[in-house]
């Protein structure tokens, strides 16, 4: 018997033929599936899918459409472009000028900005600055003293428009006319040719008996006040609006009731009138310190960041840097909150003493 | 005496009704009153414009002398023609008109966005966001001044519109917190029904704020428009220093003086700078606000008890 053996080329072939079937059959059970998912998801949106009131993800992650979730996302959607805008324009500003309040910085074109750490110097030095303390206690006193007429005035002119009268458009008009107007050149210039006060308030006996009566640090924001008196009063144009608001929304049976009673109109105003207006003085207040601060003057402190930003070199005497004019902003601005904080408080503590 | 004795007691009785009243505050005296402190204080109120106007016509030699003080002896409307002059005013006017309403038109749809998220839906620190945007309000523009400077540098947009323009599309333009707060009090009056029954009938959300509220709210639109508008044409700090020198109106303004001495040298024969030019100047600029203002006034006064920045 003559058995054939078979050929090493034979053998060969038949161990290829081997080695594929077990490489076809680790690809039919391990690879195919997997490419089979991965075509699968390719072709039906891996990224985002919804099934039913589910979303996928990817696959994995898996999340329950709730009413509560759709209407989070779609919130988020909305506002979107102010969490964009509020973090590149207004958070990640804020924290780097108070990083740079502590630091002495400036401009360099080659290395952008060169920063050198120096502690509370800059606060330090404009508590030194002969021209900052100055500027920084007439704005607080020019506040104390203008904030309340401000207000004061604003009731007067509202309960006024608001009494039964013709013509009513015409003086809200004439009241809210300024808040158009006001822009910065235009009240410096009106600043300069003083036409920003009555003649005859200046020319009164009152302006030279402070002048001459009173210690300089009670004198000066008085003055200034006097001065601007016009300008001061221009601030008035929406409170007014607002208290007109207010007077609106109370209820004219009180002040029937009231007369009923026999209460004089002086009375009502006292007993009704002002007290149902104190809920609007505190956003009344927050507008006018908000708007009179930031209004920025010639040689005020506001128009005086900017020179310190931007005038001169390094080695200018009267350069001071970004540090300098960031701490300078920020002692500004807490000037402005604890304003605020103050008034409001005062108004608060009124409230309480009438209920 | 006399006069009590001509007339009888009741027409006496008569007159004091006309002129007391019943119970005093609907008497003539009363109402006498009112006019007069209402003139009087308005009378305070316009006194810088009246001075602007009256002076602004005025003549050298009316402005030195101390007897003409409301009425001038002379009308120089060539004043006005100087400062139209200097203010180089046709295209200067068109210019400013562009860039504002570029501006305060992104201020507007954003904000109208932004306002809608926070009114219609719940969402985790919604609280702590609306606080943030209240708070915006307050917060001096000096303060973030120097960072954002260096931003725009970044950024490459230092000097150009975009400056001005990127902040207002994303809501952190000039009072920005106002103009979504405007929009916010709205879209808290619709009531939601009206929103609900479209989600029913399966409306995505986005197109229900473009075909339902979008409409609705166009009342809400033209008065944050119309503010943003003057807001941006009256910031003269930050457009100075973000955008260029002689972007608006009121830039050009400040740059007065020294476009003046280019265009009229010193030295030339009357042609010296007084204060009825500069005062003409001021006019000219504040005279397209005052002509948007006198046919929208209604607007602009009426939108205070809208804007629910009185407290709720």
């Amino acid at each position: 018997m003559r058995t054939k053996q078979p050929t090493f080329l034979k053998r060969l072939w038949i161990g290829i033929l081997r080695i594929f079937t077990k490489l076809n059959e680790f690809y039919q059970q391990k690879i195919q599936p997997l490419l089979d998912r991965f075509f699968y998801r390719l072709s039906h949106n891996v990224v985002y899918r919804e099934i039913g009131n589910t979303i996928k993800i990817f696959s994995f992650v898996t999340i329950r459409i709730t009413r509560k979730r759709r209407h989070a996302f779609y919130g988020y959607l909305f506002i979107l472009i102010w969490l964009i805008g509020i973090s590149i324009f207004t958070l990640y500003p804020l924290v780097y000028s108070f990083y740079l309040s502590f630091h002495e910085a400036y401009y360099n074109l080659q290395e952008g900005v060169i920063t050198t750490f120096i502690g509370f110097t800059n606060y330090l030095n404009i508590f030194r600055s002969q021209t900052l303390v100055p500027a920084y206690a007439n704005y607080l006193g020019r506040m104390v003293v203008a904030v309340p007429i401000i207000i004061v005035f604003s009731i007067i002119i509202a309960v006024l428009v608001n009494m039964p009268i013709r013509t009513k458009g015409l003086w809200r008009t004439v009241f809210f006319l300024p808040v158009i107007i006001s822009t910065g050149p235009v009240i410096n210039e009106l600043n300069a040719q003083s036409a920003i006060t009555l003649p005859n308030l200046q020319a009164s006996g009152i302006y030279s008996y402070i002048v001459n009566n009173l210690p300089e640090f009670l004198a000066d924001p008085l003055t200034t006040v006097i001065n601007s008196m016009l300008l001061i009063l221009w601030y008035a144009g929406i409170p007014i609006l607002i208290y007109l608001a207010g007077l609106q929304k109370i209820d004219p049976s009180l002040y029937e009731a009231a007369s009923m009673d026999g209460a004089s109109p002086w009375m009502r105003f006292w007993k009704i009138t002002l007290p149902s207006l104190m809920p609007f003085t505190g956003i009344s207040i927050v507008y006018v310190v908000v708007s009179m601060s930031l209004f920025v003057e010639p040689g005020g402190i506001l128009d005086l960041t900017r020179t310190h930003m931007l005038v001169g070199a390094p080695d200018s005497a009267f350069w001071f840097g970004y540090g300098y004019a960031a701490a300078m902003a920020w002692v500004y601005f807490l000037c402005m909150v604890i304003l605020i904080l103050v008034f409001t408080s005062l108004t608060r503590e009124k409230r309480g003493k009438v209920k | 005496m006399k006069l009590f004795q001509l007339i009888s007691p009741t027409q006496q009785q008569k007159l004091k009704k006309v002129w007391l009243g019943k119970t005093l505050t609907d008497g003539l005296l009363y109402k006498f009153v009112i006019y007069l402190l209402l003139i009087s204080f308005s009378y305070i109120y316009l006194y810088p414009l009246l001075f602007m106007v009256i002076n602004s016509l005025k003549s050298v030699d009316d402005l030195i002398n101390p007897g003409v003080q409301w009425i001038p002896t002379v009308l120089m409307w060539e004043n006005y023609e100087r400062a139209f002059q200097v203010l180089s005013l046709p295209q200067s006017l068109i210019d400013s008109t562009v860039y504002v309403l570029k501006v305060s038109v992104s201020a507007t749809l954003s904000s109208a966005l932004i306002g809608y998220g926070f009114a219609r839906f719940d969402f985790p620190f919604k609280r702590l966001f609306f606080a943030i945007m209240l708070a915006t309000f307050i917060l001096p523009q000096q303060v973030t001044m120097v960072a954002n400077m260096l931003i725009f540098r970044e950024l490459e947009i230092i000097s150009t519109e975009w400056s001005m323009l990127l902040p207002a599309m994303t809501g952190q333009g000039i009072n920005a917190a106002i103009y979504i707060l405007i929009f916010y009090t709205f879209y808290r009056t619709i009531p939601g029904i009206l929103i609900e029954s479209a989600e029913v009938d399966g409306a995505g959300q986005l197109r229900i704020f473009r075909t339902i509220i979008l409409p609705l709210a166009i009342p809400s639109f033209v008065i944050v428009f119309l503010f943003s508008f003057v807001w941006y044409w009256n910031e003269s700090f930050i457009t100075g220093l973000y955008v260029g020198d002689k972007v608006t109106l009121p830039l050009w303004l400040q740059a007065f003086r020294s476009s003046y001495e280019t265009i009229f040298p010193p030295g030339t024969p009357g042609a010296e700078l007084n204060e009825a030019i500069l005062l003409s100047g001021n006019m000219l600029t504040i005279l397209p606000l005052l002509l948007l203002y006198f046919f929208g006034q209604k607007l602009f006064t009426q939108s205070i008890d809208k804007t629910g920045i009185t407290g709720e």
